[in-house]
């Protein structure tokens, strides 16, 4: 975007920016970044401070600020100016203060070659990813709004069962890179797979899973192309100009951030699994692959995977969180590991497992798989219990999402409560049990009755 | 041989809070920590160095005041500190971030033979995992992220083998030289610096590169060189909860409020599972 618009022909007052108190979260300095003239300057907050002197009113800080936290004012002397302006011209010359801004005509039609919105289906030994599935659904949205196909991008070996898959789940088209060499996951070639994909194909949406191998992926594919990649998206959705508007929790999930990126295509995004819901499957849907292939030998490849190790088959953590119905978590309220023992109790009961706040796998009372949270696991089971978590906005980010909360804590002010289903302040050592006890006691009711 | 460790000074996120009436972030007296994945970053390149006897380099980009937590890095033995500040660099994404590390890398290379880059995971403020991938890619390194183990060296070969941990699985790899690490923070326990060694970093050199000494183009960097932009930042919204009771319930009647709640509701199911 480039200084055009000072070209004017009558030189009418625009007015100078100015910052609205409170509202600036020292975002770093974007609206200094943006500023021609050198007219903003910040302290040491952060906060940006205005140099009246240099500012020529181009609002381009304002536009940039993604607080809405700058506006433009007229001086008392522009606004004189101004009035004389409309007496001679009336009032709708002076309505269009309002800059346009010139549209690079080059960008623009670059950016229209680029079409439709792609899926990258993540898979281990040919077991896919389930978080692929759940991509398809909201890519299906996206596509839908758009007017373009959703594909999916399969890489692997012996893979086309996988892309019949990908169409029961919605894609309309697969694009697939078959060959040995892909066997196990390795960076190089699979970003040189996907970039290849690209090149040839230009879609204008690309998403990954925001898994230990799909960041591997979704970074290293983002800077070869250096297109704009945004992590752990909750929400994707279309504007009116056809951009993807991606939102996600910023600042450890205190604030949340809706990010573009304008200029360059394909738009990536990574997904949480469990954040978007799982669409319908319906086998009897078909599509169309279309096979390519890579010119790349297995010599050519210096990274080797020597070993896979199987967690469950060595004794490791066999649990996984992320994928129960039912998740009774702990906190620091749970006082000791040893009362974990009745959360299990209640777990078993539902046919759920325990989960864990931050704080309890700090205070070593359970094991890092099983926490819950910004830097745990996203869970949206149907039932979260949050026993003795307060509710630190980290944990909350990982888990509001599920279809019913129940929170137990004994301070009426913990912010769990703000995002419970239902809440119950108590003593969670007593609460706990009593609600097992009620689940047991109304099961051998019902038994009793159905004999 | 040189490792690297690449740092960032983050706001803890875990101590900001919210301003209840108007929802914007509270950031007064929110201290500037080292990002608490890299310390393990920073750990790991220490034990190389004492074990093969390399030299430490830690990179930072950042405002001025990030020379604070590269002296820290300095106090627990790092050989050199490079703080990458200029007001170009600002406003950056992880596409222009990774831009300028990976070319503060490619200049500390030139005087010495790099071995290996170790950063954290990711950052607790941006959270996107994204700046090693980044830098890997730019300087066509070996891309090893999630790494709880450095399982060998072979500096003969010129190979590492360490061991990746993902979801439900490790993995154990191999991968040539130069190669870049992303560590998580079960790898290790950081150490603490000793009293001398905090004293010596007090008056220790940090060196500053700024754009005059890298001279990048404007447009590779900072806000210009980023491909993301802001758009909107606001407050989650969240819907509020439904206290059963009113708190002052025997833990059995509160038990039976929800229990029965549920039920009724279709919610919980009364069939044994």
């Amino acid at each position: 975007m480039e200084e055009r618009e000072q070209k004017k022909k009558i030189k009418k007052p625009r007015g100078v920016a100015r910052l609205i108190p409170g509202k600036c979260i020292a975002c770093g300095a974007l609206c200094q970044e943006s500023c021609p003239k050198d007219a903003i300057e910040m302290n040491d907050q952060g906060e940006p401070i205005i140099i009246v002197e240099n500012c020529i009113g181009c609002a381009k800080c304002v536009k940039v600020c993604p607080t809405e936290a700058l506006e433009m004012y007229l001086t008392p002397e522009e606004q004189r100016l101004l009035d004389e302006l409309a007496k001679q011209a009336g009032a709708k010359a002076v309505a269009e203060v309002e800059e346009v801004v010139e549209e690079e005509a080059g960008v623009a039609a670059r950016l229209k070659e680029y079409k439709g919105v792609w899926v990258f289906v993540e898979q281990t030994d040919g077991k896919p990813a389930t978080v692929s599935w759940e991509l398809l659904g909201v890519g299906a949205d996206l596509s839908k709004t758009l007017g373009v196909d959703l594909c999916t991008v399969v890489i692997g070996d012996k893979m086309e069962d996988l892309c019949q898959e990908s169409f029961a789940y919605g894609a309309s088209k697969a694009y697939l890179m078959d060959d040995p060499l892909f066997h196990h996951y390795r960076t190089e070639p699979y970003y040189r797979a996907i970039c290849q994909l690209v090149d040839k194909y230009k879609p204008e949406i690309m998403l990954l899973g925001a898994t230990g191998l799909g960041r591997d992926l979704a970074g290293a594919v983002a800077t070869e192309l250096k297109t704009g990649l945004t992590a752990d998206c909750t929400g994707l959705t279309i504007d009116d100009k056809r951009y993807l508007l991606q939102t996600r929790p910023a600042f450890g999930g205190n604030i949340m951030a809706t990010i573009l990126t304008e200029r360059t295509r394909p738009q990536m995004a990574t997904v949480r699994p469990h954040v978007m819901p799982m669409p319908e499957k319906d086998t009897s849907r078909k599509g169309e692959i279309i096979s390519e292939s890579l010119a790349i030998k297995e010599e050519d490849i210096a990274v080797k995977v020597l070993e896979v190790i199987d967690d469950r088959k060595h004794g490791a953590e066999a649990v996984d969180v992320a994928a129960a119905d039912v998740i009774v978590s702990g906190g620091r309220g749970m006082h000791a590991k040893e009362n974990f023992s009745m959360l299990e109790r209640l777990a078993d009961e539902l046919g759920g497992v325990v989960g864990s706040s931050r704080g309890a796998v700090e205070a070593g009372w359970m094991p890092v798989e099983r926490q819950v949270g910004q830097t745990g696991k996203t869970v949206r089971p149907k039932i979260y219990i949050a026993c003795g978590i307060s509710g630190a906005i980290q944990h909350l980010v990982g888990m509001q999402d599920s279809d019913v909360i129940i929170a137990i804590n004994r301070d009426k002010q913990a912010p769990i409560f703000e995002v419970a289903t239902y809440g119950i302040v108590g003593d969670v050592l007593q609460v706990v049990p009593a609600i097992t006890n009620r689940i047991k006691e109304l099961r051998a009711q019902k038994s009793v009755s159905t004999m | 041989m040189l490792v690297i460790t690449c740092i960032k000074q983050v706001p803890d996120t875990t101590q900001v809070k919210t301003d209840p009436v108007t929802g914007t972030l509270i950031r007064e007296g929110v201290p500037f920590i080292v990002n608490p994945f890299d310390t393990p970053a920073l750990e790991e390149s220490l034990r190389l160095k004492d074990k093969y006897g390399f030299r430490v380099a830690v990179i930072s980009m950042g405002p001025p005041n990030t020379e604070v937590s590269l002296k820290k890095a300095l106090a627990l033995g790092a050989d050199e500190a490079v703080l990458l500040s200029d007001r170009a660099f600002g406003g950056a994404d992880t596409l222009a971030t990774s831009k300028v590390l990976a070319e503060a890398i490619g200049r500390l290379s030139q005087k010495e033979e790099v071995a290996v880059v170790i950063c954290g995971r990711q950052s607790i403020d941006g959270d996107t995992a994204q700046v090693g991938p980044g830098i890997a890619t730019r300087l066509g390194y070996s891309q090893l992220t999630l790494v709880d183990q450095i399982q060998n060296l072979d500096l003969s070969a010129k190979k590492v083998r360490v061991r990746r941990k993902l979801e439900g699985r490790h993995e154990i790899v191999e991968a040539p030289l130069p190669a870049l690490i992303t560590v998580v923070r079960e790898i290790n326990q950081p150490r603490y610096p000793t009293v001398p060694m905090r004293l010596m970093a007090e008056d220790a050199e940090v060196i500053l590169w700024d754009n005059k000494v890298m001279d990048l183009a404007k447009e590779s960097i900072g806000l210009k060189g980023s491909a993301t932009q802001v758009r909107k930042i606001f407050s989650p919204e969240r819907a509020k909860g439904e206290i059963l009771g009113d708190g002052l319930n025997a833990p059995e009647d509160a038990a039976k409020l929800l229990i029965d709640n549920l039920v009724e509701k279709d919610i919980l199911s009364l069939e044994q599972t």
